[in-house]
């Protein structure tokens, strides 16, 4: 019995000593990010890193909050959550309007200023009270892409989803087929999260369809095996490839000429620029008067050398 | 524990009616961990988040829906391990039942009472497929539940993904309209008192848009009041009647419960169904609630469900526990998961915290047992 006291007082005291260690209480305005992805998900480090950034730039105490395991109906509750603890403004992202509309109106109702940022459109920001959104509209992105694939000749490509959950993410590759003019039928595979099963697929479906001569994949998840499998077909190089997003084996498949380019969405911008836009418009009421596009940014061979030095820091 | 002691037969030398201290007896009580917890909860996040929007009313009643939704799934789950098997496929349910929901509903139409129904038919009988599985073949219930946790998640991703190529569905607002079954699990209750209580000003109201003037919680959520009537159901159940005396027995020996005449298989499979009709009205609440049913719903609830219960006090190996532990477990979950955003503290701590918290749990039930068999 003594041990056991001994062990929980040892752990309740050490738990408070974390609490104290984080709990951050800044000058001036409070700003909540609320994003829609899993612990998982690294790339929202970039995110993360920026609002750090931003705040600490402003002098203005910023929050990042996120459902563990990616439940959007979790995340609503968190959406409620910060406007009950009544910030200055609530950055958030739109991964599902109809389940998060109702909260974000509430806390716009509720007299909190609110951006809309990373997942949703213009519109539906909009719809739900926002101020503005600032992002890269999905579908339009794709759509860039496949234009620029069509005019370097691609006709027919594969789509590699690892994320087949997120409507938003597949419109990726809708707006891919719709801009290279073709349908996009079976193209778009169901890859998992599994790098060992993503390489396997990818592998499979171009064994089946040998005629295939592009292939998108939508951020480094997917990226990062498609480039193993390409070499170990010996295709890299070979096969016109672009990808969402970037990442350190991404930008070094770029410089190798395996990758064609990547489709930068500037995840810094999607959370400074919030932060920015909202502590001015809080101490001297300024507004930009439109919704800002952060991306589509092709990245290409040309001008690497920063974009390697800050990726998944701040690129 | 079963109120069903066995009766002395030895003179004041038996172990068996050995006197126990008063402070022994509440010690072994499947409660004492949650009473505890509560108390060291509220009072910790009372010093630490008191002044930062966690009681005001918005703030209650966004933690005590978290719990809610906790504690739905926790009854289920405590019966179930009390009757000595645990459920992994509860979140996989949830997912699967609301995209069948939306499934019937929606995209094939049917009025949406006969949607409910029909998926409460269909998850009770999966849930009685896991139990019948489980006491026909002997293999552990971990290995079997494991195995629908993927079955049904896979199907919930397929079927919509086939017949409407996409993973979620909406709509579900507008399907339910007016619907007399579907209201059950959506509608605020007691409205009328949070008006008074803002037009008193205890509730703030909100302060532009369509809503202006109204106050910012509108009334009792339907899922507050099923987590309640359900623990009740299974308090009464547990504790109050011959089949609940038959869940402790059939968890705490088997062999010889069914020595003594208790259907151990039949009361093992009612409790799968048991917990699968709690899955069940977590997905209806949360898809009324929010409107559309999603193929990557409930992911690791089925965890959150078994640590709410554990940090119940009740036993992993069965035989051992009580549903209003778990529904303490519950609220300290639901407490513990939003009071440390109002505290200011960083996110990803959340799941340190978590983990310290079942730590405690499970070492206090460690000792609770070890009073209880008298193991060293």
């Amino acid at each position: 019995m003594n041990a056991l006291i001994k062990t929980m007082a040892v752990t309740a005291v050490s738990a408070v000593a974390l609490m104290g260690a984080t709990a951050v209480h800044a000058e001036g305005e409070r700003y909540v990010l609320v994003s829609h992805a899993p612990d998982s998900d690294s790339w929202w480090n970039t995110i993360r890193n920026a609002l750090a950034l931003a705040g600490e730039q402003m002098n203005v105490e910023v929050e990042y909050r996120n459902p563990p395991t990616g439940d959007i109906a979790d995340m609503a509750r968190l959406i409620e959550q910060a406007a009950a603890s009544g910030p200055d403004g609530i950055i958030t992202t739109l991964a599902d309007p109809t389940v998060l509309s109702d909260s974000i109106q509430a806390a716009v109702d509720a007299g909190i200023d609110v951006i809309i940022m990373n997942s949703g459109t213009p519109e539906q920001a909009r719809e739900v009270g926002a101020l503005m959104y600032v992002g890269q509209p999905e579908y339009d992105a794709g759509f860039a892409a496949g234009q620029r694939a069509a005019g370097d000749g691609v006709t027919s490509f594969l789509c590699v989803n690892h994320v087949i959950s997120n409507p938003v993410v597949a419109e990726r590759c809708n707006g891919f087929a719709d801009g290279l003019g073709v349908d996009l039928g079976d193209s778009m595979i169901d890859a998992g999260q599994d790098p060992a099963e993503i390489q396997n697929r990818v592998i499979a479906y171009l064994t089946a369809n040998p005629e295939t001569d592009g292939i998108l994949t939508l951020g480094p998840t997917s990226a990062d095996p498609t480039i193993l499998a390409l070499e170990e077909m010996g295709l890299a190089g070979d096969i016109y490839f672009g990808t969402f997003d970037l990442g350190e084996n991404i930008v070094q498949g770029i410089r190798d000429g395996v990758i064609e380019w990547g489709i930068d969405q500037q995840p810094f911008l999607q959370a400074y620029l919030p932060v920015v836009v909202l502590t001015n418009y809080h101490r001297y009421g300024v507004l930009p008067g439109n919704n800002i596009n952060s991306g589509p940014g092709f990245i290409t061979a040309d001008g690497l050398e920063m974009v390697e030095a800050l990726a998944g820091e701040y690129r | 524990m079963s109120d069903t002691e066995p009766v002395a037969a030895g003179g004041p030398d038996d172990e068996r009616i050995k006197d126990q201290g008063g402070f022994r007896k509440w010690l072994i009580r499947p409660e004492l961990g949650g009473i505890v917890g509560i108390i060291a909860v509220f009072a910790f996040f009372g010093v630490l988040a008191g002044d930062s929007g966690m009681f005001n009313a918005q703030g209650i009643l966004n933690w005590s829906q978290v719990s809610a939704q906790f504690m739905i799934i926790a009854v289920g789950a405590c019966m179930l391990m009390v009757a000595g098997e645990f459920d992994l496929s509860v979140g996989s349910m949830i997912g699967f039942a609301g995209i069948s929901i939306a499934m019937f509903g929606v995209v094939w139409g049917l009025p949406m009472w006969v949607a409910i129904l029909i998926t409460f038919a269909i998850c009770i009988a999966i849930g009685a497929i896991n139990g019948l599985i489980v006491v026909r073949t002997g293999l552990p219930s971990f290995i079997v539940t494991l195995a629908f946790l993927f079955i049904l998640r896979g199907f919930t991703i397929f079927i919509p993904q086939t017949v409407e190529s996409r993973t979620i569905i909406g709509g579900i607002e507008e399907a339910a309209q007016g619907d007399w079954l579907a209201s059950i699990f959506y509608v605020d209750i007691m409205q009328w008192l949070f008006i008074w209580l803002a037009d008193i000003g205890l509730v703030d109201t909100f302060q532009r848009g369509t809503r202006e003037g109204e106050p910012v919680v509108t009334g009792i959520p339907m899922l507050i009041v099923w987590a309640i009537v359900l623990v009740i159901i299974g308090h009464t159940i547990l504790t109050r009647t011959r089949f609940g005396n038959w869940i402790f027995a059939a968890g705490g020996d088997a062999q010889a419960a069914r020595y003594v005449g208790v259907p151990v298989d039949r009361v093992k499979i009612l409790m799968f169904m048991m917990t699968a009709f709690c899955s069940t009205v977590f997905a209806c609440c949360q898809v009324f609630e929010f409107g559309t049913a999603a193929a990557d719903r409930g992911i690791l609830k089925e965890f959150e469900a078994i640590i709410a219960v554990v940090i119940g006090g009740a036993l992993l190996t069965g035989g051992y526990g009580s549903v209003v532990g778990a529904a303490l477990g519950a609220v300290i979950f639901g407490v513990v998961q939003q009071g440390l955003f109002f505290a200011g503290v960083e996110n990803s701590l959340f799941r340190v915290f978590l983990g310290m918290i079942l730590l405690f749990a499970v070492i206090l039930n460690t000792y609770v047992r070890r009073i209880i068999t008298g193991e060293r």
